[in-house]
């Protein structure tokens, strides 16, 4: 394998990834949103439904983000002392929501099924699937204006404040919250039997939609001010426009799927959709791992190492793949709601 | 509180609680399945409902290990970004491994605990198989990260970095085999006495229920083996530490003044100014025998070393006294176990015997813990033993009393859910009396 080219491999499986973790991760924390904004009569069934479909998969999705973070400290470990000490602060705190969200799920799902304890544990579930992608964008959003800089003389909030507690940031932040929604409740159509549900999910997913797109015009517009980098990579360089054809036209055939109940071409194309977002961002800031001063190659642990991960990387893949199928297989081949399903772990036989 | 101290403390809050949960998953599988095939094979529901109730239980724990795993995963860029930088290309192999392991784990853990009536039989065992090889390789892999910062190997220092970097030999150092065995075992120990304590406890009260009795037996089969070898493989891990970490064994014992004929001190304080133990009882000759297998060989004494190269001595030599202590008892109790076996005793019958284990409940997971004290304050002042000090590797940030009080308030809420819901939700939750009519003695073992 040419050397020169293994950096830049590791770092599209990097990329590749962290996109799985926002298609799949992102889906189950969408799940949580829409936990705490269901609505109408059909709340508790709306709950019910989310919770049943995020369930068995949640764990295994979220290992996405424990590979993306092992790929960095160990193929690009410059960049990950970087990333740890400049955004310190929102880590941090993206990881006590990763932790509550984690834990009130599941003891949502443990503690007795009396109606207080029930709201208890749901809304704290609910209100950390919200802070976590939002806390999880604003650290993208850090890292693609280019400012997650080592700045030694600075002061305390030069060094770890400003770094990410600026608009742009924020309107990623956003932008993460609505598509991980948008994704959750486009996947939720196809969870349920009940045609009510279905509605209901239905117009949750149009609803996120519009706000996906708002959310994306609001960090075009402040990144050539705040992100030039992105302004550069997504507006003028040669390969902008065929992207944003390709996103724009799958963003359409969502909300055409969504619109004539087309669910699994919803499906497909939300997927195309935010692969098309991660994918832009990815491109945008290539050649860097960390802008404006740590590229790939000039970040990259020594070939041996590099070569090394793309040969666990291969082995691993040949177990992990069709064991992810197989799981897939097993519960999302259907409704998560079936009705012979029978009640968590209860003795019934 | 200095920010090196918090950062110190917050690393070993968070790595002291995830070991906790981390050892359930490692241990709980093997018992889960255990009760499942005893179930497909005798047709016995006690079995099942038995298979059933453990995985209520895993499925709390496991999830607090992952999401508590996953902050140690950030944390070690959160609190030592100059570790990270510096070990990332050397260590980040057993990482990357470990990181297909959760893969799996959680994967098969999805399918075990959600997929009862989705999957065949046969299939549905198989996961849970699945799940216990993946989730002892989990340990092994992440443990071995560990036993390079003890012995660092792999890599040539110059100039302040590391260079000539071979991955493959860090993951071969010295101390990997022994603490990986160590570990291993310690896991299936301590979840194997936890579980037949509770059922031996629960047993004291009600002494016909067979649900119990056949937990204990399953538990007793993971956890008796593992005790009975687990202070062999602790005297392995002594001799390597004696040889590659000659400071920490000198903490481990307090062995203040280098000399031949070395004596183990049992209990005692050691006064690390004026260098010497207060109150132990010395065996004379013991430490050079059990290091170097010899009563008359030279062990290094901590006067060998400079003082700023000491870890704090007392720390070390009573977490070290704990866990012998505690794995003594555990491996006599397993033994006494073995015995009435032999002599076809009922264990679900002798109340002694139900005592002891009811009392070592929860030692497994004491030991455990002091056992990583020993490993983890014996490695001070070195983050990686005489290439980086923690020192070094600290991150820049003040203030981090902040998150190291956020973190254990956050851990301390978590703990007690935790233990609340396992003792309303699986331990007392439906009684399943009609086991206990359904007792008898020959079937319970
Ligand atoms: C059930 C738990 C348990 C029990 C009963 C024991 N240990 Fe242990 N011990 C551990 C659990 C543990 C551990 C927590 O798993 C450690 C920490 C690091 C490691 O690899 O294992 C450990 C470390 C550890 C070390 C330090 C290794 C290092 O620094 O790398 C030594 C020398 C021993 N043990 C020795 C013993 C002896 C002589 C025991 C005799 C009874 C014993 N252990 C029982
Ligand atoms: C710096 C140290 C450590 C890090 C960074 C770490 C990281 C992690 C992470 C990210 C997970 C979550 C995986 C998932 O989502 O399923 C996890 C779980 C786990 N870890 Fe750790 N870990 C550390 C120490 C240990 C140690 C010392 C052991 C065992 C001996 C261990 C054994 C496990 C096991 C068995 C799991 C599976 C989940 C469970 O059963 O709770 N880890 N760890
Ligand atoms: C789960 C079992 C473990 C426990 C209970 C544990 C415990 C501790 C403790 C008590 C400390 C603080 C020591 C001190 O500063 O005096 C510490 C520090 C640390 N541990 Fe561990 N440890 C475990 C496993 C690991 C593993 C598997 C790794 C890495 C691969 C690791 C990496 C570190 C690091 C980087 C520090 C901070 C630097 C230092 O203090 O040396 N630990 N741990």
């Amino acid at each position: 394998m040419e050397p020169a080219i293994l950096p830049d491999i590791l770092a599209l499986i990097l990329a590749l990834s962290l996109a799985a973790y926002v298609l799949f991760g992102g889906a189950d924390f969408g799940g949580g949103v829409w936990d705490l904004f269901a609505f109408g009569p059909r709340k508790q069934r709306q709950r019910d439904v989310i919770s049943h479909s995020i369930a068995p998969i949640w764990e295994a999705n979220h290992v996405w983000l424990i590979l993306a973070i092992v790929l960095t400290f160990t193929c690009f470990p410059p960049a990950f002392a970087r990333l740890g000490t400049v955004l310190h602060i929102p880590l941090s705190l993206m990881l006590v929501g990763i932790v509550l969200r984690g834990s009130a799920f599941i003891f949502r799902s443990y503690d007795s099924q009396e109606v207080r304890a029930q709201r208890r544990w749901g809304r704290i579930f609910a209100i950390a699937s919200l802070v976590t992608p939002l806390l999880l964008g604003i650290s993208i959003g850090a890292v693609a204006s280019g400012r997650v800089v080592e700045n030694p003389g600075g002061d305390f909030a030069a060094r770890f404040v400003h770094p990410w507690l600026t608009p742009f940031s924020f309107s990623i932040g956003l932008l993460a919250l609505t598509t991980f929604a948008f994704l959750a409740a486009v996947f939720l159509t196809m969870e349920t039997t009940d045609a009510e549900l279905v509605e209901d999910f239905r117009g949750m997913a149009l609803f996120a939609g519009v706000a996906v797109f708002g959310a994306a015009l609001l960090s075009l517009s402040l990144a050539p001010g705040q992100a030039p980098l992105m302004q550069e990579g997504l507006v003028a360089s040669a390969w902008a426009l065929p992207f944003h054809i390709l996103t724009g036209v799958a963003a359409v055939v969502v909300l055409a799927g969504l619109w004539l109940r087309k669910f699994r071409l919803a499906r497909i194309a939300v997927g195309v959709q935010v692969l098309c977002i991660v994918g832009g961002w990815a491109l945008a800031q290539y050649p860097y791992v960390v802008p404006p001063d740590l590229t790939i190659a000039g970040s990259a642990a020594p070939d041996v190492t590099l070569r090394l991960v793309v040969g666990i990387l291969a082995v691993g893949g040949v177990i992990l793949l069709p064991s992810l199928f197989y799981l897939f297989r097993v519960f999302k081949s259907g409704p998560a709601d079936r009705p012979e399903r029978p009640a968590r772990g209860h003795f019934n036989g | 509180m200095p920010d090196l101290l918090a950062a110190r403390s917050q690393m070993a809050v968070s790595l002291g609680f995830h070991i906790l949960f981390a050892v359930v998953g490692i241990g709980m599988p093997v018992l889960m399945i255990v009760a499942e095939r005893r179930w497909q094979k005798t047709g016995d529901a006690v079995y099942l409902e038995l298979a059933r109730r453990w995985a209520k239980g895993t499925a709390i724990l496991f999830a607090v290990g992952a999401v508590s795993g996953t902050v140690l995963s950030f944390e070690l860029g959160l609190l030592w970004p100059s570790f990270m930088k510096f070990a990332g290309a050397i260590i980040g192999m057993p990482f990357s491994l470990e990181g297909f392991a959760f893969f799996t784990e959680a994967i098969f853990l999805g399918i075990y605990l959600y997929g009862w009536d989705r999957i065949s039989r046969r299939a549905h065992l198989l996961a849970g198989i699945m799940v216990a090889v993946s989730g002892a390789a989990s340990g092994v892999f992440v443990v071995i990260a560990n036993a390079w910062m003890n012995s660092p190997t792999g890599f040539d220092m110059i100039r302040g970095a590391a260079v000539n970097v071979d991955p493959i030999a860090g993951m071969l150092n010295p101390m990997a085999f022994q603490q990986t065995l160590h570990m291993t075992l310690a896991a299936y120990a301590a979840t194997g006495f936890a579980v037949a304590g509770i059922h031996a406890f629960l047993l004291l009260f009600d002494k016909e229920n067979a649900f119990h009795r056949r937990a204990l037996a399953i538990a007793l089969l993971v956890g008796g083996p593992a005790a009975v070898l687990q202070p062999l493989s602790g005297h392995h891990s002594a001799q390597v530490v004696a040889e590659y970490q000659p400071a920490k064994l000198a903490s481990m014992e307090s062995h203040f003044v280098t000399g031949r004929h070395a004596p183990i001190l049992l209990g005692g304080w050691p006064d690390m100014d004026a260098r010497r133990v207060r109150f132990a009882i010395p065996i004379p000759g013991a430490l050079s025998l059990l290091a170097f297998n010899d009563p008359d060989a030279l062990v290094k004494g901590l006067d060998r070393f400079p003082r700023r190269d000491w870890p704090h001595v007392p720390t070390v030599h009573i977490a070290f006294q704990l866990m012998v202590a505690l794995g003594t008892y555990l491996a006599l109790v397993a033994l006494w176990g073995g015995w009435l076996a032999m002599r076809r005793h009922d264990h679900g019958s002798h109340r002694w015997f139900l005592r002891a284990l009811a009392l070592a409940a929860p030692m497994g997971f004491i030991a455990i813990e002091a056992g990583w004290t020993v490993t983890e304050v014996g490695r001070q002042p070195w983050v990686v033993y005489g290439v980086l000090r923690t020192a070094d590797a600290v991150t820049p940030m003040p203030g981090l009393i902040v998150p190291f009080l956020s973190f254990t308030l956050l851990y301390c809420f978590l703990g007690i859910i935790v233990v609340w819901l396992l003792y309303n939700q699986i331990i007392r939750s439906p009684r399943p009396t009609e086991w206990s009519r359904r007792y008898s003695p020959t079937s319970s073992r």
